[in-house]
């Protein structure tokens, strides 16, 4: 149902549903109401928007203290200004405070597109999983966001949320998909090479295992929509069927998700080649989506050659 | 204020200022000057200002609330906890030891009383003003209070808070600044000056009292001033306490800037108690 919405309509809309049933939440913004369309939310509820001004590091403590008081606030910016500039305060006011904020980091990796270099966070996945206790978790597309919002506002706690604004994948999930927030979803089952994929990079790593599949080679394709905590379970049984991995995401591969893989495999005593494709520690620059994918070696033919060569490594 | 009220809390400060300093010569040292300049300033919120306080329901809803936005005061704080009886006083020697409760910086989830977790400077404030408009949207009637250092001032985040908070009208948020003009480094004004410290809160549309942070009953009017003007005027209300490092114990008070954060045997902590109950 939200097939032809952006994925900022997509999270307002769900946002004033849920409004309207828990009055305990609040939406905070830096002045990003207008991109993440929670103006809505201002119009409906002038008392539970509160627009910190271009202030985020303030913004995400105020978060901490209306935690403190009951509430649950759903706080939002541009991904560098929350994960980037009031990392302090997502450790301490957030999560060291033990408190239960909502907080959404929008256009990650190369979505941020022409705002460029000073607006792609490459490295938030790195920075938010060494926080402890946080949750952070990325949905793929509208279906996905309009399944895991429900279980963002109830879980207790900080959950941070990668989140597009406009919609860069088609339509991948299904509404009579069961999507848990804590649970890799098996996308295709196979048993010559895994794939594990998030954010944009799940679309990509879709069209490479269906051209893989033409030439007999068989995906094991796994979404993991949550980085922290990481399904390991699913992800090592997974790297032990097949022998062999191809991580995929939008952000630097430098503590990103490669790097949370390859932590859950070591500890699962799981040693198999492992490729990654994503930002190899680049900064950002302008750009579309489709020409930084190729940019940075991310597109479906880069997954396709990635696994090729992981599985000759085998 | 009566003269009894007066008596009441000159005999107070004395016993919390022995807590502090028993708890950080039990330990071998701690941020003595901090701690010892705001003791008049929680006191008289502690004992008497502050509203629906109740050490068998630390979390009573509507209370009003204190953050310490220096959260390197912890020891002031778990001194008066203790003496209300928030928790045994024997808890007051675990200070910084491991496992303890009593942590330097005030911990909400580690010490009854404690309303909020702080001391990565400039955030405090910030969490109370997420909490003074937590409180408006219950309506509940509360008051915020937040205590600042003044070398924390120098924190953008401050700034950030004090523009969110007069923007929002909180009327209900009264901070304090602890201007006790030393830091680590020196002075206040020679390492980055705050002056006029006044006129700064002013500009960002707060109310502002001027008072000697040692005078409990200048503490008190300035606290009923700033609640008459902010609920005619919307706004939030900054009570600059000028106060003095170290306050009451004369070997740290002649430290200087040195007296933030030194170390203390337990001959010291005598001398300093002696002194202190003069």
């Amino acid at each position: 149902m939200y097939e032809n919405l952006n994925m900022n309509d997509t999270f307002a809309t769900i946002l004033l549903d849920m409004m309207e049933k828990d009055d305990r939440i609040v939406v905070l913004e830096a002045d990003l109401g207008s991109a993440h369309r929670t103006l809505r939310v201002r119009a409906k509820y002038p008392d539970r928007f509160f627009d910190c001004g271009i202030a985020e590091q303030a913004m995400v403590s105020v978060a901490g203290g209306l935690s403190a008081y009951g509430f649950i606030p759903v706080a939002s910016t541009f991904t560098p200004f929350m994960a980037r500039r009031a990392c302090d305060q997502i450790t301490i006011s957030c999560l060291y405070a033990q408190q239960n904020v909502k907080l959404f980091g929008s256009d990650p990796g190369i979505t941020a597109e022409t705002n460029g270099g000073t607006h792609m966070s490459m490295e938030d996945i790195g920075v938010i999983r060494s926080i402890p206790n946080v949750v952070m978790t990325e949905p793929v597309d509208n279906t996905m966001m309009a399944k895991l919002m429900p279980q963002i506002i109830e879980y207790k706690g900080t959950v941070y949320t990668r989140m597009q604004r406009k919609i860069h994948v088609d339509p991948i999930f299904k509404d009579t998909d069961e999507i848990d927030l804590f649970k890799a979803f098996k996308m295709r089952d196979g048993k010559d090479i895994s794939i594990f994929a998030n954010s944009i990079s799940v679309q990509d790593a879709k069209i490479a295992a269906e051209e893989l599949a033409k030439e007999g080679i068989d995906v094991d394709l796994i979404e993991v929509h949550t980085i922290k905590p990481l399904d390991k379970d699913a992800l090592i049984a997974s790297a032990k069927k097949t022998g062999a991995v191809v991580t995929c995401e939008n952000s630097n591969v430098v503590g990103g998700f490669y790097s949370a893989v390859l932590e859950a495999m070591n500890e699962g005593d799981c040693r198999v080649p492992v490729t990654p494709i994503g930002v190899q520690d680049h900064f950002g620059e302008v750009g579309f989506v489709p020409g930084l994918k190729e940019k940075y070696h991310m597109t479906a033919a880069d997954i396709i050659a990635a696994a090729k060569a992981t599985i000759a490594k085998k | 204020m009566s003269n009894m009220d007066k008596a009441f809390f000159i005999e107070k400060c004395k016993t919390i200022r022995c807590l502090i300093m028993e708890g950080i010569a039990s330990i071998g040292s701690g941020h003595i000057g901090g701690c010892l300049s705001c003791v008049e300033a929680l006191t008289v919120l502690r004992y008497k200002l502050m509203q629906g306080l109740d050490p068998k329901d630390p979390h009573k809803e509507g209370r009003d609330r204190l953050v310490i936005s220096k959260g390197h005061a912890g020891p002031t704080m778990y001194a008066i906890l203790a003496d209300q009886g928030y928790y045994p006083m024997e808890w007051i020697t675990t200070l910084n030891r491991l496992n303890t409760n009593l942590p330097s910086h005030t911990d909400m989830n580690h010490t009854p009383g404690i309303d909020m977790t702080a001391g990565s400077l400039g955030q405090g404030i910030a969490c109370a003003v997420g909490l003074a408009y937590g409180s408006k949207l219950k309506k509940d009637g509360a008051t915020i209070y937040c205590l600042v250092g003044d070398g924390e001032s120098q924190e953008g985040e401050v700034w950030e808070a004090a523009h969110i908070a007069a923007a929002k009208g909180l009327s209900n948020l009264i901070c304090m600044t602890d201007y006790n003009k030393l830091q680590i480094d020196g002075t206040v004004e020679e390492v980055s000056g705050l002056a006029p410290l006044g006129e700064k809160w002013k500009a960002f549309n707060w109310n502002v009292y001027d008072v000697d942070g040692h005078d409990t009953d200048a503490i008190e009017a300035a606290v009923a001033q700033a609640k008459k003007d902010g609920a005619e005027n919307g706004r939030p209300s900054m009570i600059i306490l000028n106060t003095i490092k170290g306050k009451g114990v004369s070997f740290a008070e002649a430290k200087g800037a040195a007296c933030h954060h030194f170390a203390i045997t337990q001959e010291e902590f005598e001398i300093a108690k002696k002194e202190i109950m003069g």
